[in-house]
């Protein structure tokens, strides 16, 4: 690990005046990913400036009866809050089928969506990798990817996104709020993590040096009927080889909505929309859901090893949306 | 750079002797540091001496290294150009009757491979040792598995005389194999405190502990099994093929369970190493039986399948007389004890042997087991036990207890052996300065130890008249060992094992484990559930999680961590009960086998075999990974 400086900061303001003041200086959450990665020297700020004690945190009402997550609720928090068990409770099975109970008490909603790719290559300073050192290859696509991503990557990088938190917030539509040192903005969660494209290295839409301060959910999109489910390589205690986050609402065996997020398939969370507007309006049936489900990844690309994501992927969406019935 | 003390590198650090090595023979993976060949990755290029831990680590990783590379091979397969017939340290091949001829004339054969990967063994306790010098002597605390063997190794690699090195491991978090050695961190600290004249320790990483400390062995086992159509095995062939570094000898004994547990017309066995460009592989927790009874014990199912036969009923068909290969009697053997009496607590009788027929809701279910025997046997030790004055015994043993509760379970014996209570014995371990003694290794420290420890307390009894105070007598096992008549001795276990698999998913999970286990006089039955216990979830991780993947361009382990190395949670593991059969070794004055690794035998295929019953599928390659279950049509 490489020295830094730390400070707390004493106010948002205060924070954004810090990190602006120091290229090398990084937000520091609950710090379990961030702290991790400067351990191996994949990340070396020069001054951690801490935000977690910051009044961000906390649950609140929105005005279209939906819900703002404050960015320093802890992942713990998020998920025990009755208002997000009833109204989006694929986000609490999300946030809960993540980590572990000591980490999800130390790690906060913000840091949640910045959290960087597990791909090994990636965290280790050793191997040539373009996210990390951009120009200098990604070994993964002709060596071992066996989790890495079937939809969406590039030759750049193909590694995935590996948040479960934001898999939820996508089929939600989701909004992030943020401060920046221009001025505050809002960034729906479909647009904030950019293309791979031939910058893996740029990985959200926040301008530099902004701090996030919240999520929001809209009252449009609570779903009791939600529902998240994650294959991992263990029963609990690793990332998602595929996840489904999905709501549905049918109507006299007519699907009226329906939203369909993925995990572990792409650099984002991979909104399901092809499958989705083939499903709405007609039947609910354990077919259709297949056949959508086939038609969604019929734009994937797998790579040698990791061709059962794939069946996993449409397998999945088949099997949440029937249980969602 | 701050706090600094120095650097040990190829250029300056001191020369080791070629000569050290382990049981298989010399162990060029211990000569670190003496050129400037890598000859794997994860080998260490330099040690930084600092003041604290913190300061080494910055200093190393400013340290700079440049590589040339040079052509190499990591990439493991049975048919590799570079296979050899392994070495014969256990025993010769199998050849016994024609295998040809008896397969020509079985009702069903069997012919299949079966696949294991790199495992690392993964104890909590990272590998750590302080060294330093005391005047003349070279003093050490490691964490080991056996401070003799280890003391004697590291006074041959430095070319001490043996009484110059003392090595002590008291307290020790976890081993299973990857303490066996004399670890890098022993031979580096001592390189420090040689050249900087200070004490000096050296605590590795976790990702260097996977880096430079000996996985099991990757296999490549094809298996071929006759049998008549009334279900008595006509003849057995095992071919296992493991990798090994060209560095050290090693011996993966994947055929040791074939050589016994079945009597069949014909058995030949292979061993086959395949010298790459890794870390010299090593014994991990039931080295050879763990992969090896894989393999037999998931293709005696698929006889059985063949056949239409119970597998419970396959091998209780099959019960040798006398050693199958060896022709020797059994000292004591109670395969069929823990057969009959695991299926009975399991409810075998009610189960339906076709495949693919038990659904619920989205999950198919299944059950399956497996058979073991693991060889036992107490090695030469050495104990002494001293009468104190004031009534106590001090009992002094180069036994190392590495969580298994050794320590506990040789006071009992002591206590016995003296016949006064467990309150009036000391018992002082793992220091190499209490003479000869075997390691915490093949299951044999507590017999091994047990045995001398008893030695030497009838020799104590003869002399308890004595009014002279304290009183020390020594005694060694290995005149008493020498002279025992050749038997097979073997412990022996039935594993059970109740799973569920999603089709659509490909998530397996484990429902229920239960082992039957003969292991001689059970010592401490607290002690020894745990180790059977924790045994059998180290089998189920290796069924479902173990793998270490290497990049195959680098050879470099990609999952060198338990981010990425993944060992079962507790989320994966069920209800797992153990017990065992009345059960004692006739030729051992305590009666003990030994109960350390059998748990990790045969629960792989015990799992794997269930996993087939539930889903029609043979899982033939470990670990049965989500994609290797996952159905393209789950109906
Ligand atoms: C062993 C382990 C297992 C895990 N398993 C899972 C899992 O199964 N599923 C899963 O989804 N996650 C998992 N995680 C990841 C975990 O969810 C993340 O580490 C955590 O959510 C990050 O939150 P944090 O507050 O600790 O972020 P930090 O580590 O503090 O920060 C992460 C990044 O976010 C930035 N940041 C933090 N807050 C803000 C803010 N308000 N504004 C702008 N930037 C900010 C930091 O600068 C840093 O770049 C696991 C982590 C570990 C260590
Ligand atoms: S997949 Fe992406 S993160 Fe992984 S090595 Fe390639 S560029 Fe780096």
């Amino acid at each position: 690990m490489k020295e830094f400086a730390y400070r707390r900061a004493t106010g948002v303001r205060d924070a954004l005046a810090l990190v602006a003041a120091d290229p090398g200086a990084r937000y520091l959450a609950g710090g379990t990913n961030l702290v991790d990665l400067m351990k191996v020297e994949v990340e070396a700020p020069t001054r951690l400036v801490d935000v977690r004690h910051l009044p961000l945190g906390g649950v609140g009402e929105a005005p279209d009866g939906g819900l703002v997550i404050g960015a320093t609720t802890t992942n713990s928090d998020a998920a025990a809050d009755p208002r997000v068990r009833r109204r989006f409770p694929a986000l609490s099975q999300a946030i809960l089928a993540g980590a572990s109970g000591q980490l999800r008490n130390m790690a906060t909603v913000g840091g949640n969506l910045l959290q960087r790719t597990r791909c090994a290559y990636f965290a280790d300073p050793a191997a040539p990798c373009n996210k990390r050192v951009p120009g200098s290859g990604c070994p993964a696509v002709a060596r071992e990817h066996h989790n890495h991503a079937v939809l969406g990557w590039s030759e750049q990088c193909v590694a995935t996104h590996a948040s479960d938190m934001a898999v939820a917030l996508a089929a939600f539509d989701a909004v992030v709020r943020y401060e920046s040192p221009g001025g505050a903005g809002e960034i729906p969660l479909a647009e904030f993590y950019l293309p791979v494209g031939r910058t893996p290295h740029l990985e959200t839409a926040l301008p530099p040096g902004a701090l996030i301060t919240a999520v929001a959910l809209p009252g449009a999109a609570a779903s009791p009927r939600s529902r998240y489910r994650k294959v991992r390589e263990r029963a609990s205690y690793a990332f998602a080889t595929v996840s489904v986050a999905a709501s549905l609402d049918v109507h006299d065996g007519a699907v009226r909505d329906v939203r369909i997020a993925l995990g572990g398939v792409a650099s984002k969370p991979w909104r399901a929309r092809v499958a989705e507007s083939a499903l709405r309006g007609g039947p609910a049936t354990a077919e259709r859901f297949r056949a959508a489900a086939a038609e969604e990844l019929s734009a994937a690309r797998p790579l040698r090893d990791n061709g059962y994501k794939v069946t996993l992927a449409r397998n999945l969406i088949a099997a949440v949306l029937s249980e969602l019935v | 750079m701050p706090g600094v003390i120095g650097v040990v590198d190829h250029r300056n650090a001191p020369r080791l002797s070629p000569l050290a090595g382990t049981f298989f023979g010399p162990d060029g993976g211990l000569l670190m540091l003496q050129d400037g060949v890598v000859p794997y990755a994860g080998c260490p290029v330099a040690l930084v001496v600092a003041r604290t831990p913190e300061q080494a680590k910055a200093a190393a990783d400013a340290l700079p290294v440049t590589y040339d590379e040079q052509p190499h091979d990591t990439h493991f397969s049975a048919g590799h150009p570079a296979a050899r017939p392994a070495s014969t340290v256990f025993g010769e091949d199998a050849n016994v009757g024609d295998v040809e001829a008896e397969l020509a004339r079985s009702a069903v054969v069997v012919d299949e491979w079966y696949r294991t990967p790199e495992e690392h063994c993964g104890a909590m306790e990272l590998h750590s040792a302080t060294a330093w010098w005391d005047g003349e002597r070279l003093q050490a605390v490691d964490c080991n598995q056996g401070p003799f063997i280890v003391a004697t190794g590291l006074a041959t690699l430095f070319s001490l005389e043996p009484e110059r090195v003392r090595v002590r491991a008291e307290h020790v978090g976890g081993g299973f194999g990857s303490k066996g050695l004399c670890g890098p961190q022993l031979v580096l600290a001592v390189m420090g405190a040689t050249l900087f004249g200070r004490p000096v320790r050296v605590t590795m990483s976790r990702h260097q502990v996977f880096l430079m400390t000996p996985p099991r062995p990757a296999t490549e086992q094809r298996v071929r099994i006759g049998a008549g159509a009334d279900g008595s095995l006509r003849a057995i062939d095992h071919e296992a093929a493991f990798e090994v570094s060209p560095l050290a000898s090693y011996v993966e004994n994947c055929v040791e369970p074939t050589k016994t547990l079945y009597a069949a017309a014909a058995i030949r066995t292979r061993l086959t190493a395949v010298p790459l460009d890794i870390l010299p592989p090593f014994s991990v927790r039931g080295p050879g039986l763990t992969p090896g009874s894989f393999a037999l014990e998931s293709a005696m199912d698929e006889v059985a399948e063949r056949l239409g036969l119970d597998p419970l009923e396959l091998r209780l068909r099959n019960e040798p007389a006398a050693g199958p290969v060896s022709g020797l009697p059994f000292s004591r053997r109670d395969l069929v004890a823990c057969l009959r009496e695991g299926a009975r607590r399991f409810g075998w009788a009610d189960r339906d042997h076709r495949p693919r027929t038990r659904r619920e809701g989205r999950l198919l279910a299944g059950t399956g087991l497996a058979a073991t025997a693991f060889s036992t046997g107490a090695l030469p030790s050495s104990a002494s036990i001293t009468a104190e004055a004031d009534g106590s015994f001090t009992v002094a043993v180069g036994a190392s207890d590495i969580g298994t509760g050794a320590r506990t379970a040789l006071i009992a014996v002591a206590a016995d052996a003296l016949r006064v209570g467990t309150d009036r014995i000391r018992m002082r371990i793992a220091d190499s300065d209490f003479g000869p003694a075997w390691a915490a290794g093949g299951s044999r420290g507590t017999a091994s130890w047990s045995w001398a420890i008893t030695d030497a307390a009838a020799k104590l009894r003869e002399r308890l008249g004595d009014p002279e105070r304290p009183v020390t007598v020594t005694a060694d096992t290995t005149r008493v060992l020498g002279g025992l008549p050749p038997r097979e001795r073997h412990a022996y276990s039935a594993i059970f094992a109740q799973v569920t698999a999603d089709p659509a998913t490909g998530e397996v999970r484990v429902r229920r484990l239960l082992g039957m286990f003969a292991v001689g006089r059970v010592v401490n039955p607290l002690l020894a559930r745990s180790q059977a216990v924790g045994g059998m979830i180290m089998g189920l991780s290796m069924a479902l999680h173990e793998e270490g993947v290497r990049d195959r361009a680098s050879g470099r382990q990609v999952n060198a961590d338990f981010a990425g190395y993944h060992i079962a949670a507790h989320a994966d593991v069920p209800d797992v009960e153990a017990d065992f059969v009345p059960d004692y070794e006739p030729d051992d004055p305590s009666g003990i086998k030994g109960v350390g690794e059998i748990g990790t035998v045969g629960t792989a295929a015990a799992i794997a075999n269930a996993v087939w019953h539930a889903t029609g599928v043979r899982q033939r390659t470990l670990p049965i990974r989500v994609d290797r279950v996952l159905e393209d049509d789950p109906r």
